[in-house]
């Protein structure tokens, strides 16, 4: 298959600091009496799909959104911990835009996109004000004024916070304004309804067949505008801190349609989550990454030391991230702390019953500050913890180890967050723009109320503003797209193996945590290319869906999830493969420093990835959108 | 670790179901009880037969979705989520009777998974503040004080599971709404609409079939986010000034 793509970000001119502002100033507007008359679907109701709903249905567009779970307030960003960051320099620490901006940048180890994430940073004051004003409870200094914290990889306190709840208060003041849109008569919520595929006349998204999840019916829903809010992909690794049924199929789907796929090798392993404990473990749980500010990250100094960590005296424990990041210390960003921790296990330093542990240990904290203090600021932390381990971290430091957490890869988009189809917009972290190939703590949040709030409901107004005459769900390509979305049902029911579906998927993610995981070789990812190939063949002739298609089926739901999960795997082993360099979360073991850094290749791939679907069984095309570092000096992160 | 597992079956809502016994054997202690479900699932359809449908995701007691009844017990034995309740909380060997959450407002969808949809539409009558996207002002311009941001936090933690209404001999939902309604209303964001919002709120609560308050107090002790009873005192004394102030306003329109 021949190249079709260019890539154009459709970057403004013009200096750093007035992109976002002359692209505002010069976008189409539609007149508010037409935009009842315009449909915009949004799929996914987390931070970026509810924030866009919201406000979308706020300006007066017909919304429909849609979202798998039981209700909108379920979607996984609910689970994220820490906090959002904001550049409102309230600690008086000479914070600002630029700073912010900077600290993202080399984050992401130089590989995201600078006026993207200028715009990213222009924005994050306003998102917390925002969110205020929908009362969400940050928490408050004595005086009353907004509390902050520092978080992992920078040096100001910016990052605000509600204890460590903050992804469930900010999602929950999301989709109360998107409530408030439904009783306004704006929105309307398809719950438990699945996005199968995207709708596309001349090349341009005009809706998606959607599956309802409670009779099996499909439906046609026509718009004149399409946004994914679909979340990550991370759970192509069967275990991660995910949530069960998260899930690449909305994305997937639109990417078979003609999106491209940027850098999706780009996976975040956090830290800081509990080790897993037996094969029957159906997740990873994340525990926040604030507990690296109070909480010391060791391992004994000595291999398979069996006295309780109280016991092993301060000169015989290994300060690891303190010791190697003297200017970070446990504050380094995720991905030097994840690959620090697994080098120390793979020395056999590591604790546990796996040995795939490493201690974090408040005992300094308490011994300090209190325990009181520790409780304020952790209490919900640590009850989760001792809930899940029976063990109480007030007493014992806290056993962690690293796990998948977070695609920073996702859908290409340009500066309007738009795929490569048109009128098929991509926010959150189903697009690729923001993180580079390693995302800061505190980020992801920021990101994706950033693109739902502020930046998609005027781009998509610009499209609309742009777009040609109405189609609806009768057109000749809506039964088209329907009757394909049920052969590829009928033909993962006919399968009729022996097999579950969940029972591949854990395949599959063994052999991408091994292959495509923490650290990556040529040799590896091809051998894991292979496996997937067999994956594939012992999924579409072994695979058992219980039930029919015509009812509530969860082993079906999943079937379907795990077939492009093992599409996806491929193409992240076929990028982690071309990038022959070390950046960010992505770590080729031929390409290291002598001290065991990562070392990027910036002549050869200060670039973007983006992936051109290459048809049944062909394959598919790589496309470049070169990185240019105009306002930030492409640099060697050092966290020393 | 073994167990019996006497489980809910109901092929689609209105039918009526009946209890299956299924065995759950070698099941590790350290498995969550929805991991013990899923093993079960993963051999029932290994062996030809129906797995069983219970809904779940984030799988860390946030997101809401679990919503079993165990041993008659909404979410389980401890006060948690079902997916953090762990198999070792249990005796091996024991008879477990797994069911949806009881209430006539939550039919059953299938199996163990029910509808919860009349919580969304006690939120969409009133849980939010109005206010759309765009210039807000500056925050700290508005102080709220800690005691007040406690407040308002320890009951805006509710994930929303229902596991207050399942508990509540009355099938009432006040716990859930009180702790909206607790929320908002302490928050000087919240005091436009303060009156409005627990009138309509309440109002929706009954038109949904949930029952009232008779101060059982079994909803807090279901919680898994140990949600104070005190948010129904709150919302008592909310509605009635609302419902006052509501009337005062009246008699002068009248007047006028």
């Amino acid at each position: 298959m021949s190249s079709t793509f260019t890539l154009d970000a459709k970057i403004p001119a013009g200096p750093i600091e007035g992109k976002w502002n002359s692209w505002l100033d010069a976008h189409r507007l539609v007149g508010p009496r037409n935009r009842a008359s315009h449909t915009v679907i949004v799929v996914g109701t987390g931070l970026a799909g509810a924030s866009a709903a919201a406000s979308l249905a706020a300006q007066g567009y017909r919304v429909k959104s849609f979202c798998f779970q039981d209700s909108a307030r379920r979607a996984h960003s609910i689970a994220a911990q820490g906090g959002i960051n904001a550049a409102k320099d309230y600690a008086n620490e000479g914070d600002s835009i630029r700073r912010l901006f900077v600290d993202t940048i080399r984050g992401g180890d130089f590989r995201a996109r600078e006026a993207n994430v200028w715009r990213l940073a222009e924005l994050s004051a306003n998102i917390v004000d925002q969110a205020v004003a929908q009362g969400v409870p940050f928490n408050r200094e004595y005086g009353g004024q907004l509390a902050t914290r520092s978080f992992g990889g920078v040096l100001v306190q910016r990052t605000f916070y509600s204890r460590g709840q903050t992804g469930q208060q900010l999602l929950l003041g999301a989709y109360s304004a998107l409530q408030h849109q439904v009783a306004s008569g704006n929105a309307k919520i398809y719950n438990r309804h699945e996005m199968l595929d995207v709708v596309t006349v001349d090349g341009e998204a005009r809706g998606i067949i959607a599956r309802n999840l409670v009779t099996g019916e499909l439906e046609r829903h026509a718009a004149d505008a399409v946004v994914l809010a679909s979340g990550g992909y991370t759970n192509v690794y069967y275990l991660s801190t995910n949530a069960m049924n998260s899930n690449v199929t909305a994305a997937w789907r639109a990417h078979k349609r003609g999106a491209l796929m940027a850098n999706p090798c780009y996976t975040q392993i956090h830290p800081t989550c509990i080790p897993q404990s037996g094969e029957y473990q159906s997740k990873l749980t994340l525990m926040s990454e604030s507990l690296r500010n109070d909480g010391r990250v060791w391992v004994p100094r000595r291999g398979r030391d069996s006295r309780p960590p109280a016991q092993i005296p301060e000169a015989e424990r290994y300060y690891f991230l303190e010791e190697r990041y003297p200017a970070f210390g446990n504050l380094v960003p995720r991905d030097v702390a994840s690959r620090a921790a697994k080098i120390v296990c793979d020395e056999g330093l590591g604790v546990g019953g796996t040995g795939r542990g490493v201690y974090l240990d408040f005992r300094d904290a308490i011994d300090t500050v209190g325990r009181a203090t520790v409780q304020g600021k952790y209490g919900n932390l640590f009850d989760m913890y001792h809930r899940i381990t029976a063990e109480d971290p007030y007493e014992t430091p806290m056993m962690i180890y690293p796990a998948p957490h977070y695609a920073m890869g996702g859908l290409w988009v340009d500066y309007e967050l738009q795929t490569t189809i048109d009128g098929l917009f991509a926010v959150g972290e189903a697009n690729f723009s923001d993180h580079g190939a390693n995302r800061l703590g505190a980020s992801a949040m920021m990101q994706c109320l950033a693109d739902g709030y502020f930046i998609v409901p005027h781009t998509v107004t610009n499209h609309i503003a742009r777009r040609g005459g109405i189609v609806d769900d009768r057109h000749e390509a809506f039964e088209r797209t329907e009757q394909e979305v049920q052969d590829r049902i009928a033909r993962l029911i006919n399968v009729n193996g022996t097999t579950a579906p969940q029972v591949i998927h854990r395949e599959l993610g063994n052999v991408m945590l091994d292959k495509c995981g923490m650290s990556r070789t040529a040799e590896g990812l091809t051998e894991a290319i292979e496996r997937i190939h067999q994956i594939r063949d012992e999924f579409w002739n072994d695979v058992r869906v219980d039930g029919r298609a015509d009812e509530l089926n969860q082993s079906l739901e999943l079937a379907g999830r795990v077939a492009d999960f093992i599409e996806l795997a491929e193409v992240m082993c076929l990028d982690a493969l071309k990038r022959e360099e070390s950046a960010g979360g992505h770590f080729r073991e031929e390409h290291q420093t002598p001290d065991g850094e990562a070392l990027r290749d910036d002549d050869r791939f200060a670039s973007v990835t983006a992936w051109e679907y290459g048809g049944e069984g062909g394959m598919p095309v790589a496309h470049e959108e070169p990185l240019e570092f105009e306002n930030v000096k492409l640099a060697t992160r050092s966290y020393k | 670790m073994n167990f019996t597992l006497q489980i809910w079956r109901q092929d689609r809502p209105g039918d009526s179901g009946r209890y299956e016994t299924i065995e759950a054997h070698e099941i590790d202690a350290e498995a969550s009880f929805l991991e013990m479900l899923d093993q079960v699932n993963e051999r029932l359809i290994a062996q030809g037969s129906r797995a069983v449908a219970f809904d779940s995701d984030c799988r860390e007691g946030i997101c809401g979705a679990c919503s079993l009844t165990i041993d008659g017990l909404p979410h389980g034995p401890q006060q948690v989520t079902t997916c953090q309740t762990y198999m070792r909380d249990f005796r091996d060997g024991q008879t477990i009777r797994v069911e949806p959450f009881r209430n006539n407002a939550f039919p059953v969808m299938r199996d163990l998974v029910t509808d919860r949809g009349a919580l969304d539409r006690i939120i969409q009558s009133g849980g939010y503040i109005s206010t759309s996207t765009g210039p807000q002002p500056e925050p700290n311009a508005m102080p709220v004080s800690p005691e007040v941001q406690t407040t308002a936090m320890d009951a805006a933690i509710c994930i929303g599971c229902g596991a207050c209404v399942a508990a509540c001999p009355n099938g009432a939902a006040m716990l859930f709404t009180g702790a909206k309604v607790t929320h908002l209303n302490s928050l000087p964001q919240g005091q436009a609409e303060r009156g409005d919002r627990v009138r309509s709120m309440v109002h929706q609560m009954d038109a949904e079939g949930f029952g009232g308050c008779t101060n059982f107090g079994e909803c807090s002790l279901a919680c898994p986010q140990e949600i104070s009873i005190d948010v129904i005192g709150t919302l008592n004394r909310e509605y009635r000034k609302a419902v006052r102030d509501e009337k005062k306003a009246s008699k002068k329109m009248v007047a006028q």
